[in-house]
């Protein structure tokens, strides 16, 4: 148990200037507070000034390790975490499912048990089930950081999502989001509706039906319920936020969609936009892949925010690394108060 | 543990006299204002930085560009208790390259905030000299740092802490010395 005015006293700061929240791991926006993302969200300002800096690196997790456990493929989300931690100083201990014992048939359990041996003060993981991360998180001590799992959620991309509104639009309360794509396999859709909606969002889901199921409908964390329209059109009609997921082409065969027919139907172009409010934001997760969910002209228009996006990414990823271990843990006041 | 306040060490009186005195000295031993920009150390240094600036406005005319920074970043004992100080912006809206730069704090014991402040500053550039100023040195120094401008010496003893409460952080202005008791 920490007690904030004696830590407080031994920092020389007053109590009110202690992290108000414990943050044991990240595994999930849904279990999320409004007032918990918020102060996630300021903390990620100071490290957004970092990016600007002439010199980036810091060395305030200097000595620390981070385990970066990714058993899907990914690039940017794994250099955003890699950089993540080297701008913070610490290191970054990298297993890659390729090259890993779990295509020798080791569990995924024996398999960040290992990782875990060689003593990382956190582990940032990626992984195609759903439900991997906090199954991870049951079993280590460590933090956990899901970095995506399954078609669950993807927290960060949510956060770093939710940084890029705030900065564009001054806050986060009450806009109307259409998200357009396949809803159904993503978890960038998932914990945007969760945070989202935490704020009074309004939240509007587009895609072919098949990818845009009725339950869904109950994600809303407020009153108003996810509404769900297959006319891209109406769904970008009166549009704050349009948010473009990445046509996952692995999963076209699944029930049969001819490409071609997708752009017609669905692809972001310059004139779809106007039916949105005038200046509505335009997001991506990537990897985008223009001239089929969005039009070049859009995604390099000056609604697009794409490449914000990658920049707060680093900055939502540095402050939570900082947060999960950047102070001794409650285990030292503990020892400290036995001896 | 409970804390007694002692004494007082300066009034609000005192204090606006006492930086009125900082802001001469720092001009003239400057030879004027150019080049010269304040760094405030969150959070008493801010409004300290702020008040300095002005007075030196009254002496020569110009606004001498304020930054405010926060040191949490760079502080050396994070690792060593269970809690976390909340992040704050730092607010640096000039280039530091070539500055002749004065942090301002409000109270040097240690000397370990005004190391975590240089890391801060070397960060952002290469200012061509950094001096320190502060409205009270209480000693017990575990770094090899100094002030060279100074409110108030006071002697003080391990167990005694200086409060410094300031109109716009603590809608109060006074110094207080007060006292840890077990």
């Amino acid at each position: 148990m920490i007690h904030p005015e004696t830590s407080a006293a031994e920092l020389r700061i007053a109590p009110e200037e202690i992290v108000p929240f414990r943050f044991n791991d990240l595994l999930a926006i849904e279990p999320l507070h409004a007032d918990e993302i918020t102060f996630l969200l300021d903390q990620a300002k100071p490290f957004q000034e970092i990016q600007r800096h002439p010199l980036k690196k810091l060395a305030t997790l200097r000595g620390k390790t981070v385990g970066i456990a990714f058993f899907e493929a990914s690039t940017r989300t794994r250099i955003s975490f890699t950089t993540a931690a080297s701008r913070l100083g610490a290191d970054a201990m990298q297993l890659q499912a390729e090259a890993s014992s779990l295509q020798k048939g080791e569990s995924l359990l024996d398999t960040v048990r290992t990782l875990d041996a060689m003593k990382p003060d956190c582990i940032v993981m990626r992984h195609s089930s759903s439900g991997a991360a906090d199954f991870v998180a049951r079993h280590l001590e460590i933090p956990v950081l899901n970095a995506g799992d399954g078609t669950h959620e993807h927290p960060t991309q949510a956060l770093l999502d939710a940084l890029t509104i705030r900065d564009r639009l001054g806050h986060l309360d009450g806009w109307n989001v259409t998200i357009i794509g396949d809803i159904l396999h993503s978890r960038v859709a998932r914990s945007n509706i969760h945070l989202l909606s935490r704020f009074g969002c309004r939240i509007t889901l587009c895609g072919p039906p098949m990818w845009v199921p009725q339950e869904l409908e109950h994600l809303s964390a407020c009153g108003e319920p996810v509404r769900r329209v297959t006319r891209v059109e109406e769904a970008l009609d009166g549009a704050d936020i349009v948010i473009v997921l990445r046509v996952q082409q692995e999963r076209l065969h699944e029930p049969k969609l001819p490409l071609d027919e997708y752009v017609m139907r669905y692809q972001l172009t310059p004139e779809r936009l106007t039916l949105a409010r005038p200046g509505a934001l335009v997001l991506h997760p990537g990897p985008m892949i223009r001239g089929l969910e969005i039009d070049p002209a859009v995604a390099d228009g000056p609604q697009s925010c794409v490449l914000e996006q990658v920049t707060n990414g680093l900055a939502v990823r540095m402050a939570l690394l900082f947060l999960l271990i950047g102070h001794a843990g409650e285990d030292v006041s503990a020892a400290k108060e036995s001896i | 543990m409970r804390v007694v306040e002692k004494t007082q060490l300066m009034s609000a009186t005192e204090i606006d006299r006492t930086l009125q005195r900082v802001a001469h000295e720092i001009v003239e031993r400057s030879g004027g204002t150019a080049h010269l920009a304040l760094i405030g150390v969150r959070r008493r240094g801010v409004p300290l930085a702020q008040r300095i600036a002005l007075a030196m406005r009254a002496i020569d005319g110009v606004d001498v560009p304020v930054g405010t920074l926060d040191i949490t970043l760079y502080r050396d004992d994070l690792s060593m208790v269970a809690a976390q100080p909340v992040l704050q912006s730092s607010e640096i809206p000039f280039s530091v390259d070539g500055k002749d730069l004065i942090l301002v704090d409000d109270v040097l014991y240690t000397g370990r905030t005004i190391r975590a402040a240089m890391n801060g500053l070397f960060d952002l550039g290469r200012p061509r000299r950094v001096r320190l100023c502060v409205l009270i040195d209480r000693g017990h120094r575990e770094l090899p740092i100094e002030a060279a401008f100074i409110g108030r010496t006071v002697q003080t003893s391990d167990m005694e802490i200086i409060e410094v409460r300031l109109q716009e952080v603590d809608q109060e202005e006074r110094v207080m010395l007060v006292e840890r008791v077990p």
